[in-house]
């Protein structure tokens, strides 16, 4: 089971709380959007970045993002 | 009820009403802060939308502790129907219904704000907007009904919270505020 | 008992019309099967999706299966794509054919409502005519590159904007009237009503083994008998093409706007999986547009980047923005900018808008534009110098840059 972020990119506004609260998972691109380092259409949310996941989910002012558990 | 309760009650009554709207001065001005994607040192976006809903939900509770206190002040003669329905009240009717509609716009948009989850962004955002509404009612009945209205120095704090929300909102509506900082195109919301 | 179309001859395309008798009389009854007999003939066959993703249309049907409430299934006649026209041609030639595909599917899955979904370009005549006397209801939407997107289409028979919704709930688990939702090219459907009548193996005769039976294309551009034709899976490009006769070919574009280039001498090359993968190209729906030596492929590209940046839904940040960043470069690229930055940042933006949406609509855009930079690289260098290597072009050359 890995814990995946996933971003609505419908509703997605480039706020960027979420680039803040996870620096290790997502970057900014040139228009202030959220771009996974990983290159993965859903990053991995690895243990350690659960809470700040977690924090960044509630704290996303048009709820664009969700986490779930993936297979992979 | 002892006079020293009953005036200990009207002065939490006054004294949570007037933090309650110090407090939802700063959610209207911390969230246009926030709506703006600007960063704030040391508190980035995610720290003011934080202290957004941190300042609402405190001034909210402190609501509840206000109505709570003058419920049970004899003094204030309050009747639970007067919570709900507005211009019933036998002192002050026109502005303590003004505190009536507050509170019920209040309810409204704390239950819809916690339950954003269950009832999607649309909704949320809509029901939001009457927090503009909600702002300028709470200062109207505060100014008439407060007992503290007539002093000065309420006087000037009512003054310094309504410039600031003009100024905020002012910034809100400028054409440079948009696009949260970035330079893009303009999204069609979903 | 009629007999099925020979391997080799039109299986498809040889429609009756709106005549449902002589519809009947040329391919047989439809069979009523069950569900686990039509899955199994459909996963037999191998047929895959004709929609453009292109795979195995058993697992979708599986997938709806699966649900608790009873399904929709749709007919997607949309046909968003402006160089594609083999589902207008198919549903007016032989809408009976995608009719018994929806039939049998709806029939098996014991759905709740069956819909074929056609666009504004599809004429009314005999489509109008052939699902009078059927039991499906005929949903005309409007038109757009994107609203063929299956989210799109299914967001449109819900009364919302045809725009893509976020992917993350399936169609197959919820979709029209929040039923599961099976999605289906017509095309595709075509091709399942063949197989329910003639079974599986008879549809292997055709094509190859990993891709079997026959496939339309539409074919456009530098060629003299432009049109749709039907051909084996697995076909040769350049026999595909044969039949168009096509005109001093320079690059054949292989899946419409959001497919890749693939360079006149490789034409060879055939229309599978393994073959066109290395030109970042797959069949998807079926186009193949033909560009001639004399126009710049730059050109060309430029305004096929602009329409796309036009055709976005205007909902997602990265589509929204970088498309028409890509198209602005291009442009500049096409006009003779000499800004040896424009291929890496047209490179950059295209991997930065890949997976980036809620449809592939980003996916695609980018997938053409490193395509056109790779097949045409010469070009590239020749615009950076300040020439043009094509005789015909719409734009002036040597701007300082």
């Amino acid at each position: 089971m890995t814990t995946r972020l996933h971003i609505d990119w419908t509703r997605c506004d480039g706020h960027g709380s979420c680039v803040e609260l996870l620096p290790d998972q997502l970057g900014v691109d040139d228009f202030g959007f959220p771009v996974p380092r990983s290159g993965q259409r859903d990053p991995v949310v690895p243990r350690r970045a659960e809470d700040a996941a977690r924090h960044a989910v509630r704290n996303c002012p048009v709820m664009a993002l969700r986490m779930y558990d993936a297979a992979s | 009820m002892s006079a020293t309760l009953t005036s200990a009650l009207w002065a939490l009554g006054r004294g949570t009403g007037v933090v309650a709207l110090v407090l939802f001065t700063s959610a209207i001005v911390l969230g246009i802060l926030a709506r703006s994607g600007r960063r704030v040192a040391g508190l980035g976006r995610f720290g003011i939308s934080d202290l957004h809903r941190a300042a609402a939900l405190t001034g909210a509770g402190l609501v509840v502790a206000h109505v709570g206190s003058l419920l049970f002040d004899p003094y204030a003669q309050l009747r639970l129907v007067d919570l709900a329905l507005p211009f019933l009240a036998s002192y002050r009717p026109l502005w303590l219904g003004l505190g009536t509609l507050t509170l019920d716009l209040l309810v409204v948009v704390t239950v819809v704000s916690l339950l954003r989850g269950r009832l999607g962004p649309r909704v949320f955002r809509v029901v939001h907007w009457a927090t503009h509404v909600l702002w300028p009612i709470a200062v109207l009945h505060a100014l008439g009904s407060g007992t503290d209205a007539g002093s000065t120095w309420f006087r000037t704090l009512a003054a310094v919270c309504v410039g600031s929300v003009i100024v905020a909102v002012g910034w809100r509506l400028v054409p440079s505020y948009g696009g949260r900082g970035w330079a893009r195109e303009p999204r069609r919301s979903a | 008992m009629t007999t099925a179309p020979s391997a080799l001859a039109r299986r498809l395309l040889d429609g009756a019309g709106a005549d449902h008798e002589a519809h009947v009389a040329r391919y047989g009854a439809l069979p009523g099967l069950r569900l686990d007999d039509l899955l199994a003939a459909v996963a037999d066959s191998g047929l895959t999706g004709r929609g453009g993703g292109g795979f195995p249309a058993a697992t979708k049907v599986r997938a709806v299966a699966q649900g608790a409430r009873r399904p929709v299934v749709v007919a997607n006649g949309i046909e968003g794509e402006p160089l594609s026209s083999k589902d207008a041609v198919l549903l007016n030639r032989n809408p009976h054919l995608v009719l018994d595909g929806l039939e049998v599917l709806a029939r098996a899955l014991h759905a709740k409502r069956a819909i074929l979904a056609v666009g504004p370009e599809i004429e009314p005549g005999p489509v109008t005519d052939a699902a009078r006397r059927r039991p499906v209801h005929l949903v005309a939407l409007a038109g757009g590159f994107v609203a063929g997107q299956e989210t799109a289409l299914v967001n449109g028979l819900n009364g919302r904007a045809p725009l893509p919704r976020d992917p993350f709930t399936r169609v197959t688990e919820s979709g029209v009237d929040d039923r599961p939702t099976l999605v289906l090219n017509v095309e595709t459907l075509a091709q399942i009503a063949l197989v329910a009548r003639y079974g599986a193996t008879w549809f292997r005769s055709a094509g190859l083994p990993d891709d079997p039976g026959t496939s339309l294309f539409t074919i456009s551009g530098s060629v003299s008998r432009p049109g749709v034709i039907e051909a084996e899976r697995g076909a040769r490009l350049s026999d595909a093409l044969a039949p168009a006769r096509p005109v001093r070919p320079a690059a054949v574009l292989v899946g419409g706007y959001h497919g890749a280039w693939v360079p006149a001498p490789d034409l060879g090359a055939r229309l599978t999986r393994a073959e066109l993968a290395p030109y970042s190209a797959s069949v998807g729906t079926g186009i193949l547009h033909v560009l001639d030596t004399e126009t710049c492929p730059l050109d060309l590209s430029a305004d096929v980047m602009d329409y796309l940046a036009r055709q976005s839904a205007r909902q997602c940040g990265p589509c929204l923005n970088g498309l028409p960043r890509m198209a602005s470069d291009l442009h500049r690229l096409a006009v003779g900018v000499r800004d040896p930055d424009l291929p890496n940042e047209l490179e950059r933006m295209a991997a930065l808008v890949t997976g980036r949406g809620a449809c592939a609509h980003p996916d695609g855009s980018a997938r053409f534009v490193a395509s056109t930079l790779r097949v045409f690289r010469g070009h590239v260098a020749a615009h950076l110098e300040g020439r043009c290597p094509s005789a015909r072009s719409t734009r002036a050359r040597s701007v300082a840059s």
